[in-house]
């Protein structure tokens, strides 16, 4: 039986962790507007780009020299998983939820005899994948040290990748995130970069005239589709971004109320064992008196 | 059709969309300029000033680099890597891209990526001495 002295240190202790928790809760909330904002304004940008490529595609499909970033290398042999996570914890199941897809993906293609490389973004998918496909894992980046995710770390992984792809080290490469739906939903997806995943883009209507191209189109898409790379690994980190503070806002708020209801439960059981004590000690002085 | 539309989007965010009248943007291919109506076209940017005319007659010039222009029916649609208005732009800026690019030429392997790297960099320093 924990004596009342425990007891108030343990209501103590919980109180304290449930200002921490609330603190962070409301940190999130703030970082996730932001956040939130960020993912929203690139969204034009990206989709723009898609429908561009989709229509530069479907001009030039069918026709020989398409760039292999497009059409792939033909074979699909050697896979690249890139893992995009949060570089903290403490955010629900975020990071786990996206290791888990990746993990799922991971199993599949090797289970059908594919080689699997992979390419972690952040440090907790990596502390996620290490254990089980550390020999998997060929790069690591984090972010440990950036603030505001901008452009500039979308191309210097895109960077990576693409020259990867150009000393032929893999032949598909998919992008793991977790798309931000809403603050108490965030998806785990896996989005297929190279070949260049066209379906999304719908053609503009040109009103039956035909795009004059400067210089041609397939030098434009050669210009293009690195640039897409980057763009799809922006929109990633973003949404990322928004995703992890969305995940931490419930996970704090989670945490906020359990320890709410188990500063309740103490306090009960504080009080109890208070009176409990007043009413024994006033019985040893009644029954003191009476034996006199 | 009055007024051609046109948006600037950056990976950051969406910087500009309204109805002008017209667009003066520098193409890989040579300066164009855009006024309502015109034919559908790709083309590919390279670094400099697009130039965008209000109805008035106001002009705005707007510093970009790497990226792409089309036009369709519905307008014009400017997707640019940087895009930074040139009344913002400081020499500082510039200078920074310049680095950014000689890192590039740098490190890109000899033959069409070199090619390209150089030449951007010879662009931006062109625009760095016509300031």
């Amino acid at each position: 039986m924990a004596s009342l002295k425990d007891l108030r240190n343990r209501i103590a202790s919980v109180k304290a962790t449930r200002k921490i928790t609330k603190a962070m809760q409301m940190v999130a909330a703030a970082k996730l507007r932001r956040a939130q904002e960020a993912a929203v304004a690139a969204r034009p940008y990206s989709e723009r780009m898609s429908t561009v490529i989709g229509n530069l595609a479907s001009a030039m499909s069918g026709r020989a020299g398409a760039p292999t970033l497009l059409t792939g290398t033909g074979f699909d042999e050697t896979h690249l998983l890139i893992v995009a996570t949060a570089e903290r914890g403490l955010c629900g199941g975020f990071n786990s939820s996206i290791a888990k897809l990746a993990r799922e993906h991971a199993d599949r293609l090797i289970a059908q005899g594919k080689t699997v490389k992979i390419f972690t973004v952040g440090k907790k998918g990596n502390d996620a994948l290490k254990r089980v496909y550390g020999k998997y894992i060929v790069e690591h980046v984090d972010f440990r040290s950036v603030k505001q995710m901008s452009f500039a770390e979308a191309q210097a992984v895109a960077h990576k990748v693409l020259n990867m792809f150009h000393n032929g080290e893999f032949d598909v490469a998919t992008l793991f995130f977790s798309e931000f739906k809403s603050v108490i939903s965030q998806k785990p997806t896996a989005l297929r970069l190279i070949p260049a995943d066209v379906s999304g883009g719908k053609p503009a209507d040109l009103g039956g005239a035909v795009y004059e191209a400067e210089p041609e189109e397939g030098e434009i898409l050669e210009d293009l589709l690195p640039r897409n790379i980057a763009v799809q690994i922006f929109r990633g980190l973003l949404e990322n971004a928004a995703s992890e503070q969305g995940a931490r806002m419930s996970a704090m708020d989670n945490a906020t109320r359990n320890a709410g209801d188990m500063i309740n439960k103490l306090s009960i059981k504080y009080n109890r064992q208070r009176q409990a004590q007043i009413t024994k000690e006033l019985i040893e002085i009644i029954s003191g008196a009476e034996a006199l | 059709m009055a007024g051609l539309h046109f948006e600037l989007v950056s990976p950051a965010r969406l910087l500009f969309s309204g109805d002008v009248a017209s667009v003066t943007l520098p193409g890989t291919e040579g300066e164009m300029g855009i006024y309502p109506g015109h034919s559908p076209i790709l083309t590919t940017l390279r670094p400099g000033v697009v130039t965008v005319t209000r109805d008035g007659g106001a002009a705005e010039r707007i510093f970009v680099r790497g990226g792409m222009a089309e036009v369709n029916p519905q307008g014009l649609t400017l997707l640019a890597e940087v895009a930074i208005p040139m009344a913002e732009l400081s020499a500082e800026a510039l200078a920074g891209q310049i680095r950014d690019a000689e890192e590039d030429v740098a490190d890109a392997k000899p033959g069409e990526n070199l090619r390209k790297a150089t030449e951007v960099l010879n662009q931006l320093k062109a625009l760095q001495s016509s300031l």
